[in-house]
């Protein structure tokens, strides 16, 4: 059976095809194949992307209630200006600025050491710094409340007591929380992006650096001259997946406040506003024009991201 | 020359700061197993600490784990097992499907679903949550495993990635595969799988690992107790009025040994999955 449709599909030898049914041969025709392979694709972006993101425009301008959906136009866009809003947004920014402030610098810097000639096992250094971003967030942040827990013995308190300052409850203000936040955020965070700028870095030819010694070029010219400008394209790739990742920020803060809902929703962020109001209150059209609401501001962010790196680049040539 | 220029000193320095660096990395790791061998009522009153306490550690926590009343954390573990592996064998065979389709054919469309396919991993797939979880209703797909695998198990990264690979293939085989009688289909399986056998395994820790630790979609599609998956159901161990420490703390250590026990083992494959997106230009 199966030497049979081989034999049958095969458009080289003329003779065979007449013996297999029509249907059959289409589909093994060099013609139809390719589509074949791509309808997996086709069909899941139809029914699990363009259909979902239709109707949750679609949805985003009526007040959706079991049974019975009524259009409401702008209402529910209009209702985006209130505090909760502005908090999450507000919350996802500070974290985005810290993480990238951080998550930038920090592992570019690390990686060229890691490079460098005089760094010994690095494989294995890498391979440390790496592991925390394998757990799960739902681990990471167990571990993290429980070392920013609010006892005396707490480990990040007995921390502070080894420094002479007094034990706080970390979880309990907006600026100590958010501290936590993006803490865990470098500890998940730093060795991924660390192998990012790595690869980058192994791209980078080496004779650039040889014939910048032979100018006289130190290692601080070489780092600035050569290192930074050949990075560009891992470091926009990186900004562009953590600002992404810092504005759908979620699972971190729901582990370190046991759920959705915060002191003054400190830890609130624009996903968690989002399942508040679709899941937890059944608003599904509210909840889809606060998603469309982060899409454009997302997309408003990297457009002048991109802009930024663009203009950047015109100098420079 | 240059390259034994460095000193003695710059090395020191080196090592020191990346030992402090890997100290700080798995530290976390370190009170978390620490943790899971003190009795959960320590943990509640005290925190997590750093204090070695020989006398009090014990494996009891993890006795507890297997005994009859913490049955709920197997149900979670073998959901956890069952979705990672069902997803990780659907996901790659379809997406090699689709990447190698885009690679190799000419057609019409090509450039249309190429797009499309950058398309889809631009766009968060947060914003869309909320549709897909009334679609999952409609479907009558809340609470089952196929509701959390089947809107994700055709998704761009891999697409990307194994048009990437398939595209840098050299397509002589595949003429000869075609002399030789074999179909379009016989190609694929036969002649090109093999050739992309390092393809798979990166996608394969990547999408394995994507899975086990996935959160946010799991939770919103699981409701039953016994259906959650590991994540799912430890983070629902932590409630405002008191928490599980017990199963959390040593649930946890569980949690992350096969990742560890994978990464150890295949860690070249994590570095090449990671980097497809960001470096090749």
């Amino acid at each position: 059976m199966k030497t049979d449709a081989v034999a049958a599909s095969t458009p080289t030898t003329p003779s065979t095809p007449m013996r297999t049914n029509p249907v059959r041969r289409l589909l093994y025709s060099r013609g139809i194949a390719p589509y074949v392979f791509v309808l997996p694709f086709v069909l899941s972006f139809l029914i699990f992307f363009a259909y979902p993101v239709f109707s949750t425009v679609v949805m985003s301008f009526q007040e959706v209630l079991p049974g019975q959906t009524r259009f409401i136009g702008w209402d529910n866009y209009r209702h985006l200006w209130n505090d909760s809003f502005f908090t999450a947004l507000r919350n996802n920014t500070r974290y985005t600025f810290w993480t990238l402030l951080i998550l930038i610098p920090l592992p570019l810097v690390l990686a060229v050491f890691l490079n460098s000639k005089a760094m010994r096992w690095s494989g294995f250094f890498r391979s440390a710094l790496f592991i925390p971003s394998l757990t799960s967030v739902v681990v990471a942040g167990t571990i993290f409340r429980l070392v920013f827990g609010q006892t005396d013995v707490a480990v990040m308190n007995m921390l502070r007591h080894a420094f002479g300052f007094e034990t706080i409850n970390w979880l309990a203000k907006s600026s100590t929380g958010m501290l936590v936040l993006v803490v865990l955020a470098t500890w998940r965070y730093a060795g991924v992006n660390l192998i990012y700028f790595l690869s980058g870095l192994q791209s980078i030819p080496s004779d650039l650096y040889e014939s910048a010694e032979i100018d006289g070029a130190n290692k601080w010219n070489k780092f600035w001259r050569i290192t930074v400008p050949l990075l560009k394209p891992v470091t926009i790739y990186v900004v562009t997946i953590s600002i992404y990742g810092g504005y759908a920020m979620f699972t971190e803060s729901f582990m370190l406040w046991s759920g959705n809902h915060s002191p003054n929703d400190i830890g609130l962020t624009m996903l968690g506003y989002i399942y508040r109001e679709g899941i937890e209150k059944n608003e599904l059209g509210f909840g889809s024009a606060i998603g469309l609401a982060l899409l454009a501001f997302l997309l408003a962010v990297n457009v002048v991201q991109l802009k930024f790196f663009g203009l950047f680049k015109k100098e420079e040539d | 020359m240059s390259v034994r220029a460095s000193s003695p000193w710059e090395r020191i320095l080196l090592l020191a700061l990346f030992a402090v660096l890997a100290a700080l990395a798995l530290f976390p790791f370190y009170c978390l197993l620490l943790g899971s061998l003190k009795p959960s009522k320590e943990l509640l009153r005290l925190g997590l600490n750093v204090r070695l306490q020989p006398d009090l550690l014990s494996l009891d926590n993890y006795r507890f784990l297997f005994s009859e009343s913490a049955r709920k954390y197997l149900f979670w573990y073998r959901n956890s097992v069952v979705i990672t592996v069902i997803y990780t064998a659907c996901c790659l065979l379809l997406s090699s499907m689709v990447g190698y389709g885009l690679a190799v054919y000419r057609f019409l469309g090509r450039n249309l679903i190429f797009v499309a396919v950058l398309f889809v991993m631009m766009v968060p797939v947060e914003i869309i949550m909320l549709p897909l979880y009334k679609l999952m209703i409609s479907f009558r797909m809340i609470d089952t495993y196929r509701g959390i695998i089947l809107p994700f198990v055709v998704t761009p990264l891999p697409i990307f990635f194994f048009r990437q690979y398939a595209s840098g293939l050299p397509k002589d085989f595949l003429d000869a595969g075609r002399i030789d009688g074999c179909s379009e289909y016989g190609l694929f399986f036969r002649i090109m799988m093999p050739l992309m056998a390092p393809a798979f395994g990166a996608m394969a820790i990547l999408q394995a690992l994507a899975s086990w630790n996935s959160f946010v979609w799991p939770m919103i599609v699981l409701k039953t107790n016994e259906m959650l998956t590991l994540p799912i159901g430890l983070a629902s161990l932590l409630t405002p009025y008191g928490n599980n420490y017990d199963i959390l703390i040593a649930g946890s250590v569980l949690a992350i040994v096969p990742i560890l026990i994978v990464f150890v083992f295949f860690q070249r494959y994590f570095v090449s999955g990671l980097t497809v997106g960001g470096v090749k230009g």
